[in-house]
This record gives structure tokens, C-alpha cells and sequence, in this order.
């Protein structure tokens, strides 16, 4: 063989293992005992410790934590900021465990990696009585447990909204917000009559083939009465209530309700088109509020909590919950970090400057702030209807399970009660283990 | 130092792709400790259960190559004819041609995200709405036509330095003889400029074959229209079975490694012909001439 082939060779070689280190560069660290029991976790040591979380667009996240620094000098945070997209903060957190390195103390995690990072002991189990989750709603708290146990505490709670443009509903003749899915189309039908209307569409969600999509799709679900996962985890997918939630989604494709070009629509898509004025009806997060109120139909929206098929849905519920790694240093620390950061004020300075939902119930119901955020009293009604998505240990194959079978029945490549069925036989290989 | 950067990650990848996923127990509801040894049970599987997300990666992979290369190819030598020819505002084509290349992949995949958005300016060219970004057949092709638009400039600059060094009495002499423009290209220019040709090809296929940022950014991860190889490996690692993903990743560094080595057995014959040392040599300084091309558009 002559040297060229050699050297081509290597070229190759070294193209592929470029590859090989990114694909497989975590998996060095795995094996071996970490030793880590829940029960005997013991949270000593004090002194410098880390916060680790998205990138903080609001600059509020390093207000607090100067403020906790500011009393406790000796026991400063040290806020490392991750990418915006979630999926990359998970692999950076997992890289993290994996390796066990103490380099992360407290983990700002998506609700819905509670069970995740519980399963693999990369977070450690809290006591029940340090936090002040009487206080917090219950479906929030419900994100923060795995099997019983408290393994996070919530710091921000998330539900999804019903934005409606009010302007047209009243022209119309239309008094109240729609709570059923049936009077939603009725609705729209009226408001379509109207002429500045005749463009609209009638209703988008997130219907893009990711995380959104697995949101939107058990909102459906829940919100006809059915079930992605059941009370004790067991997938439970393939019944008629779910069929009719699904069916709710797919007809309203075929019919137009939903524009055909919403398939690609996550929450930004999604919030251009209402904000444009292509949409009478949109699903979405509370972040929306203060956006489409500075843009050209500012003043003439309002905000409803989810409809579904006989009454008001169920929203599926975001947030985040802060957990501590289990192989941190100064864990007495990081205890009272979180307690600091989870408290209250905390929740209400983030309400106020970020516009994050808070998880405690007081904050609601405070007439003032009402005022202020006039979508906090349907926020708090969404987020107390709102069922949390499937709390599975593999939550990255469940939700890809419901992205493809749900994607596959809106994009009209199966029937929706194929894609229930094959749906509920890969969620019980997922969660047979 | 090739044991470090070669020889030891792919004997870790081979070594961790004989592993499973660690397992749940159900009693405690906590993961184990350790990875089950499974032997070749990643590799036999891709011929049962994880066989249709395999073969459709694989698939997938395969027609990118193919198709964008085919298409840079045929591209970029047009592009490197129309930079060698010498007239007024040459500077100014050669620089344009230069700026997708000169834009780092994740930028161009968020900006082909938005020409192929539903109310882009792609449908607006089209006269339809086209759902580019949705999980189909379309998806195939924005993907190729932001890949051809990126890297068909990468050939082209190789070409253009071959074209370079290429002496003008040939083409004298080729005039002389009344031979035509065409004529001139096939017997001329495409002989002379092959070896130069053949490693921007072969360069363009291996970095095709591992594919995953453009697809991943401009549709989305785990779209099976436009899933590869890579971004099976790396999905499978984010959901932390590092087994199957090393499984995956390996059987991709053989795919390479067979489509490099059939490369220089079939087509190589001029570049093994006179010597190892001169075609690797050559290499280089093509690239380099390319480089220092580039830096005299900068400048001029």
C-alpha cells in the first residue's frame, strides 16, 4: 500500500473519530458505584457552591443570587449560564453526572427530567419539611417528586393559555371565551362571518414534530378525559376519551380549523401568525402576554384557560424545578441556596421582572398583582387543571414515542386510532422495564 | 500522538459498543450502576428491532452524499470556469461565491430556516405553500439545497486552484488546432484539473457521510426524512445509551473508511501514480492556494 492510500486513509480515520469522541465522549465516566443513597444523603459542608441554568435573557437570576452573595460572603454562587435550548442543558447536566464532577451544585431542571435524573442518582433526595410546598400548588409539587419521594423543588410553573382575539368575539356578538372545543369552532364560524376576518384561520397550537407537539398532543388527550399515562405511570393511551382528544386535532386539520401550515408551528410560528392577525384562536405560554400586547393587536386579545370537549381542558404543565447534584461539594450550602432561591419573594421578584409563573398560591390571588398581570387568575386556573406530561424515567424515548405517532395521525400518514394503538404498545415497551 | 487522537477513542467506541443501556430496577426504581457486557447484540439488532431507524439513517446519509455532491460537483466547476475567467468586477463574483462557504453551518441552517418557513421566501419563489421544515419529502430537499448552497463554493475554490496552474499555451495550442470551447474543456481542462477535482470530491463525500448540524438545525432532530447516521449516534447518546450510539458511530467511521479507501482504489490512479509524497503534497498546497486566494479577495 502506498503512502497516499495511507495518508487518505488517515484523513478518514481521523474524520470518523472526530466523531466517534463527540458521540461517545460522556460515556468514559459510567460504571462504577457512586455509593449515593437517598435515605442517607447527608447535606454538610459550607462554602462556595454553583447555580446552573438556561441562558438568563431577563438578567434577573443573577439579581437574586448578588443579593444572596451580598449575605453570605463566604458561601458565594457562581451562576454558570447553559444554552437556551433545553436539550442541550440536559446534556450538559448529564455530562456533568456522568463524569461526577462536583463542578454543579444546583440544578435548574425542566419538570419533566425530575424522574430522569432521580432514576439515574445524579440528584440527591431532599427532605420533605425544608420547603414550604403547602404553600405551592399541587400540581407543581406533584413535578418535584419521583415514586414518593422529594427530589427537586419548584422554583417556576408554566400552563398553557388560550389567547383569543377579543376585538372580533365581541363584534361578532360573542360575550364569554369559548370553554369547549364545539363552541370554539362555533365561535370562529361567527367571527369568520365578520369581513376583516374572512383570512383568518381559526386555531393553531405547536404542532411541529418536538417537544411541543408531546405538550399540545396530551393536552388533547387530558383534556377529552383520557389518559397518556395513568395515576400509577401505566400507559393507557389507546381509548376512546383519548381518541376523541386526538380526533379533535386531526379533524380540525382536515376541515381548516387548524391551518395546514401550522404543522411546522412551534411556539414562536405560532405567536407571529396571532400577532399578525392570522389567527382568531392560539395556544400558547404566558410569555406571549407581554409580546402580542406591544404588537399591532395589542389591547384587542384576551386570555381563557384551554378549552376541551365537555368543559374547561387541561393543560399539560412546564416549568422549572431546582435540584441539587448528588455529587456537589457544601451541600448545607446548597440547601439553603435553594431554600433562599425557591422562597417566596424570590418566586415574586421573578413574577414581576421576568414575568415567570410563580408556584406559590398567595402570589395569585394578590389582587394587586392581578391588576398588573391580568392573565394571572387564568394562569392560576390552567396551572390547578393541568395534568404533568408522562413522569417516566425515559422521558427522551416517550416523548419521541408520542412525537411520532401523534405526527403521523396529524399529518394524515395513519388513522388516529392506529397511531393511539401503536402508541400505546411502544409506551409499554418504554415503561415494561 | 495519532495513538491519542486515532487509535484510543475508536478502541473506547468499539469497547463501549459491546455494552447495553444500564438497566431500571424496579424494586428501588433507581438505574444501575453499571452497563450490561452484550456483546454484538447493537449490531445484530440493527438487522431486528432498531433496524428501521437504522436503515433510514443510513439510507438518508447515503442520498446526501450522492445527491449534494453530485450537485457541488457540477456547481462548483462552473463556479471555478466563471471565477478563472478574467473580467470586470471578478473580485466582487469571487468574493460572493466565497460567502456561503465563510458562514459557519449552525448560521446558515437558522437562515435557510427562515427562506424555507412557511410565509418564506422560498414559497414565495415557488408561487405555493410548500411545508419545507414539516417531516417529508420536502424536508429531503431544502436540506440539499442549503448543503449545495454551502459547500458547492468549497469545490470551487479547489478547482479554481487547479485551474491556475494550469499553462495558457495549452489552451494556445488547443486554439491553433480549432478546437472548440467545449472541446478545450473535456480534453483540457477537466484532464489537468482532476487530481485537484478528485480530493475536493473525495473530501466533500467524507464530510457529507457524517452530515448532522444543517439537517438538525434547519428540520429538527429525529425527523425521519432527514435523520443520519450522526444524528442517530448522538440522539442515542442523549438518551444515554452510549452503547447503541457507540455502535452506531462505529458502523459509520466503517462506512467512511470503506468509501474513502474504494475512492482511492478506483478513482486515485493519478493521485497514487507518481508518488505518495507529491499527490499529499499537492494536497496541501491546493488548500493552501485556496486559502491564500481567499485572503487576497479579503484584501483587494
Amino acid at each position: 500500500m502506498t503512502r497516499t492510500t495511507r495518508a487518505l486513509q488517515c484523513s478518514a480515520t481521523l474524520v470518523a473519530a472526530g466523531l466517534l469522541l463527540t458521540a461517545c465522549g460522556s460515556s468514559g465516566g459510567s460504571g462504577g458505584s457512586s455509593g449515593q443513597n437517598a435515605q442517607s444523603t447527608s447535606f454538610t459542608g459550607r462554602g462556595p457552591i454553583t447555580y446552573v441554568a438556561g441562558k438568563d435573557t431577563t438578567g434577573t437570576i443573577q439579581t437574586i443570587i448578588d443579593r444572596w452573595n451580598k449575605l453570605h460572603p463566604k458561601e458565594k454562587v457562581t451562576f454558570i449560564q447553559l444554552p437556551t435550548d433545553a436539550d442541550s442543558q440536559r446534556q450538559q447536566m448529564i455530562q456533568n453526572a456522568e463524569t461526577k464532577s462536583d463542578a454543579y451544585t444546583v440544578l435548574s431542571l425542566d419538570v419533566v427530567w425530575t424522574s430522569e435524573f432521580a432514576a439515574h442518582q445524579w440528584i440527591d433526595r431532599l427532605p420533605d419539611n425544608a420547603f414550604p410546598l403547602q404553600n405551592m400548588l399541587k400540581p407543581v409539587v406533584e413535578t418535584a417528586k419521583y415514586r414518593g419521594g422529594l427530589y427537586a423543588v419548584p422554583g417556576s410553573s408554566d400552563g398553557g393559555l388560550l389567547y383569543y382575539r377579543s376585538d372580533l368575539l365581541k363584534k361578532a356578538g360573542i360575550t364569554s371565551p369559548p370553554a369547549t372545543w364545539s363552541e370554539m369552532t362555533a365561535d370562529c364560524a361567527k367571527v369568520k362571518k365578520l369581513p376583516e376576518a374572512k383570512d383568518m384561520s381559526c386555531y393553531a397550537g405547536q404542532f411541529q414534530k418536538y417537544e411541543g407537539l408531546t405538550v399540545n398532543f396530551s393536552e388533547a388527550v387530558n383534556s377529552a378525559g383520557g389518559v397518556v399515562t395513568d395515576a400509577s405511570g401505566k400507559p393507557d393511551v389507546d381509548t376512546p376519551q383519548a381518541k376523541k382528544g386526538l380526533d379533535f386535532l386531526v379533524d380540525s386539520f382536515k376541515d381548516g380549523t387548524i391551518p395546514k401550515e401550522a404543522i411546522t408551528y412551534q411556539e414562536e410560528d405560532g405567536r407571529q401568525a396571532f400577532q399578525s392577525g392570522k389567527l382568531v384562536f392560539l395556544r400558547n405560554w404566558p410569555y406571549v402576554y407581554a409580546l402580542a400586547q406591544k404588537s399591532p393587536i395589542g389591547g384587542k386579545f384576551a386570555v381563557a384557560p384551554l378549552p376541551g370537549l365537555n368543559g374547561t381542558g387541561s393543560s399539560s404543565l412546564g416549568g422549572h424545578n431546582l435540584a441539587l447534584s448528588s455529587f456537589a461539594k457544601n451541600k448545607a450550602t446548597a440547601l439553603d441556596f435553594m431554600k433562599f432561591f425557591s422562597s417566596e419573594e424570590s418566586a415574586s421578584y421573578f413574577l414581576k421582572n421576568a414575568s415567570l409563573a410563580p408556584p406559590y398560591t398567595n402570589l395569585y390571588d394578590d389582587a394587586s398583582l392581578d391588576k398588573q398581570y391580568p392573565y394571572l387568575p387564568v394562569l392560576k386556573e390552567s396551572i390547578l387543571h393541568a395534568v404533568p406530561r408522562p413522569r417516566v424515567v425515559q422521558y427522551g424515548d416517550v416523548t419521541s414515542a408520542i412525537e411520532k405517532e401523534a405526527y403521523a395521525a396529524l399529518s394524515g400518514s395513519k388513522s388516529s386510532s392506529q397511531a393511539l394503538k401503536d402508541l400505546q404498545a411502544d409506551l409499554q415497551k418504554l415503561t415494561a422495564q | 500522538m495519532l495513538t491519542i487522537v486515532v487509535i484510543y477513542p475508536t478502541l473506547m467506541a468499539l469497547n463501549e459498543s459491546l455494552y447495553g443501556p444500564k438497566g431500571l430496577d424496579p424494586k428501588t426504581g433507581f438505574i444501575s450502576n453499571t452497563e450490561p457486557f452484550v456483546g454484538l447484540k447493537n449490531y445484530t439488532d440493527i438487522f431486528t428491532q432498531a433496524g428501521d431507524r437504522f436503515w433510514n439513517a443510513f439510507w438518508n446519509t447515503t442520498l446526501f452524499t450522492v445527491v449534494t455532491v453530485l450537485l457541488e460537483t457540477v456547481i462548483g466547476v462552473a463556479m471555478a470556469l466563471i471565477m478563472h475567467k478574467a473580467f470586470r468586477g471578478r473580485a466582487v463574483v469571487r468574493a460572493s461565491i466565497l460567502v456561503p462557504w465563510a458562514i459557519p453551518t449552525a448560521i446558515s441552517g437558522l437562515l435557510w430556516r427562515w427562506i424555507f418557513n412557511a410565509d418564506g421566501i422560498a414559497n414565495v419563489l415557488v408561487g405555493q405553500q410548500v411545508l419545507w421544515t414539516a417531516d417529508g419529502f420536502a424536508a429531503k430537499i431544502a436540506v440539499i439545497i442549503a448543503d449545495v448552497w454551502k459547500t458547492a463554493p468549497f469545490i470551487g475554490l479547489l478547482v479554481l486552484a487547479g485551474l491556475q496552474v494550469i499553462p495558457k499555451e495549452v489552451y494556445e495550442a488547443a486554439r491553433i488546432d480549432g478546437a472548440s470551447a467545449l472541446r478545450q474543456f473535456w480534453h483540457i481542462t477537466l484532464p489537468l484539473v482532476k487530481p485537484a477535482l478528485l480530493v475536493a470530491v473525495l473530501f466533500r463525500c467524507l464530510d457529507a457521510l457524517r452530515m448532522f448540524d444543517l439537517p438538525y438545525i434547519l428540520i429538527g432532530a429525529q425527523k425521519n426524512s432527514v435523520e443520519t447516521l450522526s444524528m442517530l449516534a448522538q440522539n442515542e447518546a442523549s438518551n444515554v445509551r452510549f452503547g447503541p450510539a457507540s455502535a452506531y458511530a462505529v458502523l459509520l467511521f466503517l462506512y467512511v473508511f470503506l468509501i474513502a479507501l474504494a475512492f482511492v482504489r478506483l478513482l486515485g490512479a493519478d493521485l497514487v501514480g507518481d508518488g505518495g509524497v507529491r499527490s499529499g503534497r499537492e494536497r496541501r498546497t491546493g488548500r493552501r492556494g485556496a486559502v491564500a486566494l481567499r485572503r487576497a479577495e479579503v484584501t483587494a
